[in-house]
Parts: structure tokens; C-alpha cells; sequence
């Protein structure tokens, strides 16, 4: 027997109940519209930081203060702010291959110009900041070591904020409240689109990070000198990643007097250890949303085995007259396992295209939201899904398959 | 094939189904020999036996022991998939309850054996097996909306289509009334004219009459084997 007509006889079984098979359907379905969705969700979402942290510049290392012994989600709780701005200097001064420094210190306040007022993110810095992490002003000016030396209050205004508070119009020149306290605009930095953990780089506005200590948020270290969170440092080249990070960590370790090794009051990680580590993670959710999808995939394919034990049954006299006629054992196999395979594939095919249109929907939804997961359906994903779908069809058809070519005619005949 | 040598030779044949510890024997020793062209009717009691002979001669079924041959194959070295290319090629089997399959056309249920055999311009050759039947106009008809008879038809259609050397009908008129009886059992001595062998079983004497020859069976055994003066008018 020719396969066009075994795919005759199970197109036309199958459509001889279609309620039946479309909710048998209806399993794989959702099975691979979940996979495809939850797939390419979690995809999109490593893609959009993965590209933030690219778009910030790769000979990059970061420095964060912590508490020595206390490790994980605590740590970040409770966060001592053990480095200073001489620290940063002190890097700038004297580790080789450094080319620049920024001391960052981040936080939130309230950015208000006449009636307009939204929340922003802050970041106190130096000049460098501006090339270290790459965030060049589209109007205006970046604030420099005078605004520093000085602590004016000046600030530089992200993409989204400018346009919150001016609209269309020109910001630089405007004035602004940050908390209260009135800032000169003097630029308005490049729109970047990304986004680090649910923060747009847009959203932010750059102040001097001496005028926030003294004026903003006053801060102080153990050690009774000007806080800072964070040191971002740039270096020459990526190969230089380690080296340089055991140059800060001996450097540090001396300022902070700390003689023993894992005492340190601070945390050194380069680019590359930030992108796998939140690779890792990403890549974690998207093995375990997939994980959760391939459950609903295996009920799909138990309600096939299912139908298929059924049909099989039902269908004995049926068998009985093919084997009759002259239908040999693979005939049948063949019909009750192509019949299996397209209830799977069609379902598969269907909840493809379902899974995209999700992925469209949430990618749309999430931009619209401000926080971009750009979706994507990409062809592996497909791929794994049609073949995930077939190999279902083919393991949940081939007992009850195999259970109808065994049958022996006679009985199959007399079945009532 | 010479004339003495019988077409299908069963030797000391026997059945015997096992339910349980229960031994039924359907069949007792039976010793048959059945020529090309020949049209046979089977007959006997109710249990006597002669549904498991016809299983038996149509490959559906396996002896319990005996010998049997047909054109000279012995039967009992043949795989399943050789028998079911035998079932295809050699073999037109009509059931009692004419066995069609159901919400599938007329044409189709007589497409079925063309499909497992494998030869080309399967419509054609199914229109024209139901044009034999004369039922060529209802060839889109489903079973369900064919009378009992019609359907008998089609399954003899279905049993010629693949130029059968044999035919084996258990009972086909039995589900019928007289007057589809009568159009059923022209059909069979019509095919058998043309040359094609026709076993038959029945418990009608009218019917019966219209065979070559009588063979009677008794709790799995013959106990009769007559040949039929042609009757008149036939
Ligand atoms: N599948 C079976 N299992 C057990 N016994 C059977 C089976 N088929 C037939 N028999 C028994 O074999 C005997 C012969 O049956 P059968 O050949 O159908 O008789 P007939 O067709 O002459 O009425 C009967 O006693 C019947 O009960
Ligand atoms: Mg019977």
C-alpha cells in the first residue's frame, strides 16, 4: 500500500469525528502554543539584558561594596556602603590598564518641573561616567569635574524623562526639583531603549555625585568618609579583566586594612561575569518555562494515546475487514500510526502559530508596558516543536497501533 | 491445472477452539476436494461447522491440523503477510452481514482490496465491478442508505474487483428477503459461469439447488457430498 493512500484513509478517519479529534487536538495544542510562548517569552527576555549590558560598553568591571561573611539576597539587603570616592581615584591612579573610573551611587527621587512630575532613577557620578558607560548627550552638556569640584546643581535628564517633563520641548537651560531642590538641566542624553531589570536607560538623570552626598542623600561610611555604592572601571581590553581585577582587589584590600583573604568589604565583577551570571539565570527560567510547557505536552500526548486505544477498539471490525481484504499487519500499522502522527502534527502546526501569535501579543503588550521582552519565535523553536509534536503522535500511537495490526482477522471480524 | 487435481485439497482438517479448559472441536477430520470452476453449496445444522471451514479455505483462520493446498501452495508454510497478499489476490469473501465499512461510499468499500494489492486505475476497475452487481448508480451511496440487498451487492463487488480465482460467500443470503435472494444467488452462478469458483453456504434448499454440487456437514464432519442434476429453467 502506497503512503498517499494510508494519509487518505487517516485523513478521513480522523474527519469522520472531527469533535473528537479536534479535541484530542486540542492537548497538543495548548502543549506547543505553551512551549513556543514560554520559549521565545524567556528568550526575549535574556535577549533585551543581554543587550543592555552590550550596549553599556564590554571592558567593564564593577565594583559594590558588601558585607564580608554575608552572602546572596542578604548581602544586597543590607549592603554597607564601604567604598569611597578616594577609592575610585586611588584605582584611576595607580592600577595599570585602567582607563577610567566612575563612582556610581544610585537611588530614587522624585523629578519635578512645573506641574509635571515623575520618578526617576539617579545616578551620581563624575564625567567619566559618560564614556565608561557609554551614555552620550544628545543636547547639552555632561556634567564635568567643575560641577564636580563645586557640587552645582546641575543634572543631565534620560530620554523618557525629558520628554515627561518638556514634551517636545528643548529641557537643556530648563529647571527642574529633584526632592525638592532645584537642578539646572544642562543635557539630555541619547535615547539608549533598553531596559536592567524593569529600569529603562532612559528613565535615569545624571547628577554630580558630590552634590548628591552633600546635598541629596548625605551618606557616610564606616570609616566616616563621602559613600559611594558603586566603582565602575573601564579597562584597555578584555583579556586584562583578571589581571586588573586582582590589581583592585589588592589596592582595596589595602585601603580597607583587611589582611585576611575573603574578609573583603567589597565585590569585584567584570562584564563578562555579570553577562553569565545573568545568562545564567535567564537561561534557568527558559529551561523551567519550557519545563513546565513539556508538561502539557505529555497530557497532550496521553490524550492521544488515549483516543487511539479507543479508536482501536471501536474500529476492530473495521480492522477485521481490511485484514479480510488483504490488508497486512503494516497496513494497519501504518493507518493507526499516521492517523496518531497528524492528530500531533496538526495540533503542533495549530499551536504554532498559536504560540506566536501569544508571543506577538506579550512582545506588543510589554513594549506598549515599557518594558520590552522582544519575543521572539525563532526557527529552532519551531522546529523543536513540530518534531516534539510528531515524535508525541508517533510514541502515543504505537501500542494502540500495534495492538490493531496484531489482531487476528477472524476475531476482528466478530467483534460486536 | 488438470481436471483431476483439485484447485483447493483440505486434508483431514481439523478445528479445535479452546475456551478456557474447555475443548471445542469444530471441525473432525475433514477430507475436501474442490475443483477449478465449480460451484459448491456448503450446508448443515446450525454449529455444524461450516463457518469454520469457509475461515479456514479463506485464510481468515488457521486449522488446529490437517493439510491444505491450494493450486498446489501448501498453505500451512505461508507467513501472515503471504497470506494476506493470498486473502488479496486470490480470494473474494462475502460475509452474512455483509461487512462494509460504514459512512464510507460504495465505490470505496469496493476500492479497499485495490489498495492493499497495489494495481492502478483503482476507480475504474471498482465502477466496473459494481456495473457486474449492477449497482453502478449507486456508487456514492453510503451503506446506510443502501437496502440489505444493495449492500450484498456491493460486498460482492468488493469480493470480484481483484479478479478472484475464488469466492467464498458464508450464508449471504441469510439476512435477506426472497426476492434479493434470488438477485444475490443469480449473481454468484453468473460469476461462476464466468470461470470463477464459488463456495457457498446456505441454509436454503432453492439455493442450494442452484450448485454443481451439495456437500453436508455434521458436528465438523461431511456426511454428504452430491452432485446436482442441473435443474430445469435455470
Ligand atoms: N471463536 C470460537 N470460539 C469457540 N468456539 C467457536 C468459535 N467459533 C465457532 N465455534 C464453535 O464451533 C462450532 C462450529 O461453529 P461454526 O463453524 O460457526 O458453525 P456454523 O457456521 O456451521 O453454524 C460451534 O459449536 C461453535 O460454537
Ligand atoms: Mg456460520
Amino acid at each position: 500500500m502506497k503512503w498517499i493512500e494510508s494519509f487518505i484513509i487517516a485523513v478521513r478517519s480522523l474527519g469522520s469525528n472531527k469533535l473528537r479529534s479536534s479535541l484530542t487536538m486540542l492537548g497538543v495544542i495548548i502543549g506547543v502554543g505553551s512551549v513556543i510562548t514560554l520559549m521565545s517569552v524567556g528568550r526575549g527576555a535574556e535577549k533585551s539584558i543581554t543587550s543592555t549590558l552590550e550596549g553599556m560598553g564590554t571592558n567593564l568591571i564593577y565594583i559594590a561594596s558588601q558585607t564580608p561573611g554575608v552572602q546572596g539576597l542578604a548581602a544586597m539587603g543590607m549592603a554597607s556602603q564601604s567604598l569611597t570616592l578616594s577609592d575610585a581615584e586611588a584605582i584611576a591612579e595607580r592600577v595599570p590598564s585602567v582607563v577610567a573610573v566612575a563612582p556610581i551611587t544610585e537611588n530614587y527621587a522624585e523629578v519635578a518641573a512645573g506641574d509635571e512630575s515623575v520618578a526617576a532613577f539617579i545616578e551620581a557620578t563624575t564625567p567619566e561616567y559618560e564614556y565608561v558607560l557609554n551614555f552620550p548627550t544628545e543636547y547639552g552638556q555632561f556634567i564635568t569635574a567643575r560641577h564636580v569640584a563645586s557640587r552645582d546643581m546641575v543634572t543631565v535628564l534620560g530620554s523618557d524623562i525629558a520628554e515627561d517633563l518638556f514634551g517636545g520641548e528643548d529641557a537643556v537651560g530648563k529647571k527642574v526639583k529633584i526632592n525638592g531642590r532645584q537642578f539646572n538641566v544642562i543635557g539630555v542624553l541619547e535615547a539608549k531603549g533598553g531596559q536592567m531589570m524593569g529600569i529603562s536607560m532612559d528613565a535615569i538623570i545624571v547628577v554630580p555625585i558630590t552634590t548628591y552626598q552633600a546635598r541629596l542623600f548625605p551618606g557616610q561610611t564606616v570609616r566616616g568618609e563621602d559613600a559611594i555604592q558603586q566603582i565602575a572601571v573601564q579597562i584597555e581590553s578584555t583579556e586584562v579583566a583578571d589581571i586588573v581585577s586582582a590589581d583592585i582587589t589588592e589596592l582595596l584590600s589595602q585601603r580597607h586594612r583587611i589582611t585576611e583573604e575573603g574578609k573583603e568589604d567589597f565585590l569585584i565583577m567584570t562584564q563578562e561575569q555579570m553577562m553569565g551570571m545573568i545568562q545564567q539565570v535567564t537561561g534557568l527560567l527558559t529551561v523551567l518555562l519550557g519545563a513546565i510547557a513539556s508538561i502539557s505536552l505529555l497530557v497532550g500526548s496521553i490524550g492521544i494515546m488515549n483516543i487511539m486505544l479507543v479508536s482501536v477498539t471501536e474500529r476492530t471490525r473495521e480492522i477485521g475487514i481490511r485484514k479480510a481484504v488483504g490488508a497486512k499487519r503494516r497496513d494497519i500499522l501504518l493507518q493507526f500510526l499516521l492517523e496518531a502522527a497528524m492528530l500531533s502534527l496538526s495540533g503542533g502546526v495549530v499551536g504554532i502559530i498559536g504560540g506566536w501569535a501569544v508571543s506577538w501579543l506579550i512582545s506588543t503588550f510589554s513594549a506598549a508596558a515599557g518594558i520590552s521582552i522582544d519575543a521572539v519565535v525563532s526557527w529552532d523553536i519551531v522546529i523543536l516543536a513540530i518534531s516534539v509534536s510528531v515524535f508525541i503522535g508517533l510514541v502515543s500511537g504505537i501500542y494502540p497501533a500495534m495492538r490493531a495490526a496484531r489482531l487476528n482477522p477472524i476475531d476482528a471480524l466478530h467483534y460486536e | 491445472m488438470s481436471p483431476n487435481k483439485g484447485m483447493i485439497e483440505l486434508e483431514n482438517i481439523t478445528k479445535i477452539y479452546r475456551m478456557g479448559d474447555v475443548e471445542v472441536p469444530a471441525l473432525r477430520g475433514v477430507t475436501l476436494n474442490i475443483y477449478q470452476g465449480e460451484m459448491v453449496a456448503l450446508i448443515g445444522a446450525s454449529g455444524s461447522g461450516k463457518s469454520t471451514l469457509m475461515n479456514i479455505v479463506g485464510f481468515l483462520d488457521k486449522p488446529t491440523e490437517g493439510k491444505y493446498t491450494i493450486e498446489g501452495i501448501d498453505v500451512s508454510g505461508l507467513n501472515d503477510n503471504k497470506l494476506a497478499e493470498m486473502r488479496n489476490k486470490k480470494i473474494g469473501f462475502v460475509f452474512q452481514t455483509y461487512n462494509l465499512l460504514a459512512r464510507t461510499a460504495a465505490i470505496a468499500n469496493v476500492e479497499l482490496p485495490l489498495i492493499y494489492g497495489g494495481t492502478g486505475q483503482k476507480r475504474k476497475r471498482a465502477m466496473e465491478a459494481l456495473e457486474r452487481v449492477g449497482l453502478k448508480e449507486r456508487a456514492t451511496h453510503k451503506p446506510s442508505e443502501l437496502s440489505g440487498g444493495e449492500q450484498q451487492r456491493v460486498a460482492i463487488a468488493r469480493a470480484l474487483v481483484n479478479d478472484p480465482s475464488l469466492i467464498l460467500a458464508d450464508e449471504p443470503t441469510g439476512n435477506l428477503d426472497s426476492k434479493s435472494t434470488v438477485e444475490i444467488i443469480s449473481i454468484f452462478c453468473r460469476l461462476n459461469q464466468e470461470g470463477i469458483t464459488v463456495i457457498l453456504v446456505t441454509h436454503e434448499p432453492d439455493v442450494a439447488a442452484k450448485a454443481q454440487r451439495i456437500v453436508r456437514l455434521l458436528d465438523g464432519k461431511i456426511v454428504e457430498d452430491k452432485k446436482v442434476e442441473p435443474a430445469a429453467g435455470n
